[in-house]
């Protein structure tokens, strides 16, 4: 996998909660058995009219988004099903990093992202960054406003940098540092679990998996 | 230390912790199906790694196989092609499958338990997010990505953080007629679908005790809409009885079986134990659900009307707004005057046995409305042998039913079974979001009694009370 340390790009919004992974990428796309050539199916239903034309209704088809990498939406993104076609999808059409916010805190805490797809971002080089409610509607305000806003997402430090005509904001983020670890040195997971192989064998030589031999 | 069910598991499967704060997990049993797994056999040939332990790994073939007579034949090109990339892989890598045609096959959640492949105890993984299936087996298991299971078939491990435990305790029992599927749906629509992000859920309590294992099945299927990967059920005596009652080929026998009950039975949570979070919900208050919106947590009591904007908890006015849009209801509209085109009982969460046999119980004698199509899918080649055995194809075919053979069918439209633009559908699938069953199409979630009973009058009905509540 390729090192991420820092990206600049432009910020496009979508502006919906709960983005499940059939939205991200739609059921027929799966039936291919490569890993590359989703990009362009990324949010198909939304993405293309019926006649397979764009739909210009759909926000990120706006020509000022036409460069975009970073993509900034609502919580719970990628909910639903464990396919990581969506995050090839995002990935091969372009995103490098997702801004979503998360809410409320202890048993009202609604995370940004749903757990199998940030994991599955994770193993892609595409970055997860959550923010406060507040800070995220800051940037849609920021993104609607001003065309071709971009910002650096640094992944060393944590920190998002929106770069506004009248000066950068810097939000800071929470990572985990394991996977920060592996992204920033663009570590294969395989490889370095393969190295624990003797743990693994030890392990196996007492532990029952009630397989009948 | 008093521990959790979670905790039991997790401590028994742990390799070992590594620097970077993760942990080893080991892993007992590996679930294949064809569309999450080409790209990791991919993966191995491209790194000349093998599988680690093919006797561990198990295959099936049900996203995308057709459930009528000519199924055999799929006529999809890419969805053959898929089909045959799974042949090949398993018999490159020697793991067992049981493919179209085979007795045994069927929806990879249902063959699973049916097999005894899922035991008390383990660890089970799959690219399929609800292998929180098993969990109602107290087995540890959940769904991963296609990275994951490239590692998973190179290591028999996975490289895991340790969830948080959430409590789900159902007080009470429930009322004729409620079952299962409404226990999980009342569940989602009170904490949301991220509610359980980051946890592993424990069901338990008395109305959780009397279920059945599929009934189990159907609470712990539907975690992943709760949010959590998991769900897990304490193994008991129902769950014993349901592993020893059949032959089921995987599971141990003899005096390999009396080492696996002792170890089984010391599984269950201590009495002391510390969850990170409980919630206490009282079943015998719980109605039957039906949702109305494009997500598992837009969901309502039957006797409730179709909310307002501003009535729905964790969605704001815009959100509600959309998903009434896209379902074709307003605000204030009765659940019951709402008229599907379309059941659809099967899928993973509600195609076994016993689902079969309560959606019979209604349909016997009756015929379904003329306005509805109505398709039963089992979710194996055993449970259609099961319900062929029983007589209940007789009663769904004489109500005016398609009777298929197993698939994942109209769950998400991956095969000739879907949904068109605006064709409305009462299905005991999982989720409801928008296209799920077919482009346009338009899903609401109920149970296998619920849907019957919408077959038969052509709309919802409140089950409760529905022909003098018999
Ligand atoms: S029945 Fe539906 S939810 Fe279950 S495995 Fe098949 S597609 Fe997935």
């Amino acid at each position: 996998m390729d090192a991420f340390t820092t990206h600049r790009g432009i910020v496009a919004p979508l502006d919906r909660a709960n983005v499940d992974t059939d939205q991200i990428i739609p059921k027929q796309f799966l039936k291919s058995i490569k890993r590359t050539g989703f990009g362009p199916s990324a949010f198909f239903d939304w993405r293309y009219q019926i006649d397979g034309t764009p739909n210009p209704e759909f926000e990120l088809n706006k020509p000022r988004y036409a460069e975009r990498s970073i993509l900034l939406t609502r919580n719970n993104f990628g909910c639903g099903s464990s396919r990581e076609h969506a995050v090839w999808a995002l990935a091969q059409d372009g995103y490098r990093a997702i801004v979503a916010p998360f809410r409320g805190e202890g048993d009202d805490h609604i995370p940004g992202f749903a757990d199998i797809f940030k994991n599955n971002c994770s193993k892609n080089g595409v970055v997860t960054i959550e923010l406060s409610e507040a800070a995220v509607e800051e940037i849609f305000q920021a993104v609607f406003a001003e065309e071709g806003l971009e910002a650096t997402v640094n992944l060393e430090d944590q920190k998002l940098i929106l770069h506004k005509a009248s000066g950068d904001m810097v939000y800071s983020f929470e990572y985990d540092d394991s996977v920060k670890n592996k992204l920033v040195n663009g570590l294969d997971d395989i490889e370095e679990s393969l190295q624990y192989m003797d743990d693994i064998k030890s392990f196996e030589q007492t532990h029952d998996t009630w397989m009948l031999s | 230390m008093a521990k959790t069910l979670f905790e039991k598991i997790w401590d028994r499967h742990l390799v070992r912790d590594l620097p970077d704060g993760t942990s080893l997990l080991y892993i007992d049993r590996h679930l294949v199906h064809e569309v999450t797994s080409p790209q990791a056999f991919e993966g191995l040939r491209l790194t000349g790694r093998n599988v680690r332990h093919p006797e561990l790994t198990f295959s099936t073939m049900d996203h995308n196989v057709p459930t009528d007579e000519n199924r055999l034949n799929i006529q999809d090109p890419i969805s053959a092609a898929q089909v045959e990339a799974l042949e090949k892989n398993c018999a490159d890598f020697g793991i067992n499958l049981y493919g179209i045609g085979d007795s045994r096959q069927g929806i990879v959640h249902v063959i699973g338990p049916e097999l005894g492949i899922t035991l008390p105890g383990l660890t089970m993984v799959c690219g399929d997010s609800h292998t929180s299936t098993h969990g109602a087996f107290g087995a540890l298991a959940f769904g991963i990505g296609t990275s994951e299971v490239e590692h998973v078939l190179a290591t028999q491990t996975l490289r895991q953080k340790k969830a948080r435990t959430f409590k789900v305790e159902y007080t009470g029992k429930l009322s004729p007629h409620v079952h299962s599927k409404d226990m999980v749906l009342k569940l989602i629509g009170m904490i949301g679908t991220a509610g359980g992000t980051g946890s592993v859920f424990e069901f338990c309590g008395e109305a959780v005790r009397s279920l059945s294992m599929e009934a189990r099945m159907t609470i712990c299927n539907m975690s992943i809409e709760g949010g959590a990967r998991a769900g897990l059920i304490a193994p008991d005596e129902t769950t014993f009885e349901y592993i020893t009652a059949k032959d089921r080929p995987f599971a141990p026998k003899g005096a390999e079986l009396e080492r696996a009950l002792a170890q089984w039975r010391s599984l269950p949570s201590d009495p002391d134990a510390v969850f990170d979070r409980t919630l206490t919900i009282d079943a015998s208050k719980i109605a039957p659900q039906v949702t109305w919106g494009t997500s598992p947590g837009m969901v309502i009591d039957v006797d409730q009307p179709v909310p307002g904007l501003n009535d729905v908890a964790g969605y704001s006015p815009a959100d509600v707004r959309k998903a009434l849009d896209y379902m074709g209801l307003e605000s204030g509209q009765k659940m019951t005057d709402i008229r599907p085109d379309t059941i659809f009982i099967g899928s993973c969460t509600n195609s076994r046995i016993e689902d079969l046999r309560r959606a019979a119980a209604i349909l016997k004698g009756r015929k379904k409305a003329d306005s509805i199509k109505l398709l039963v899918v089992p979710g194996s080649h055993q449970v259609r042998l099961q319900a062929e055995a029983e007589g209940l194809d007789k009663v769904f075919k004489d109500a005016g039913a398609e009777w298929r053979w197993a698939g994942c069918s109209m769950c998400l439209a991956m095969n000739p079974d879907k949904l068109a633009p605006q064709e409305r559908c009462a299905s005991t699938s999982n989720r409801n979001f928008e296209g799920r069953q077919g482009a346009g199409g338009r899903t609401h979630l109920v149970s296998p009694e619920m849907a019957a009973a919408a077959a038969v009058e052509g709309h919802f009905v409140d089950i409760r009370t529905w022909n003098g509540g018999n």
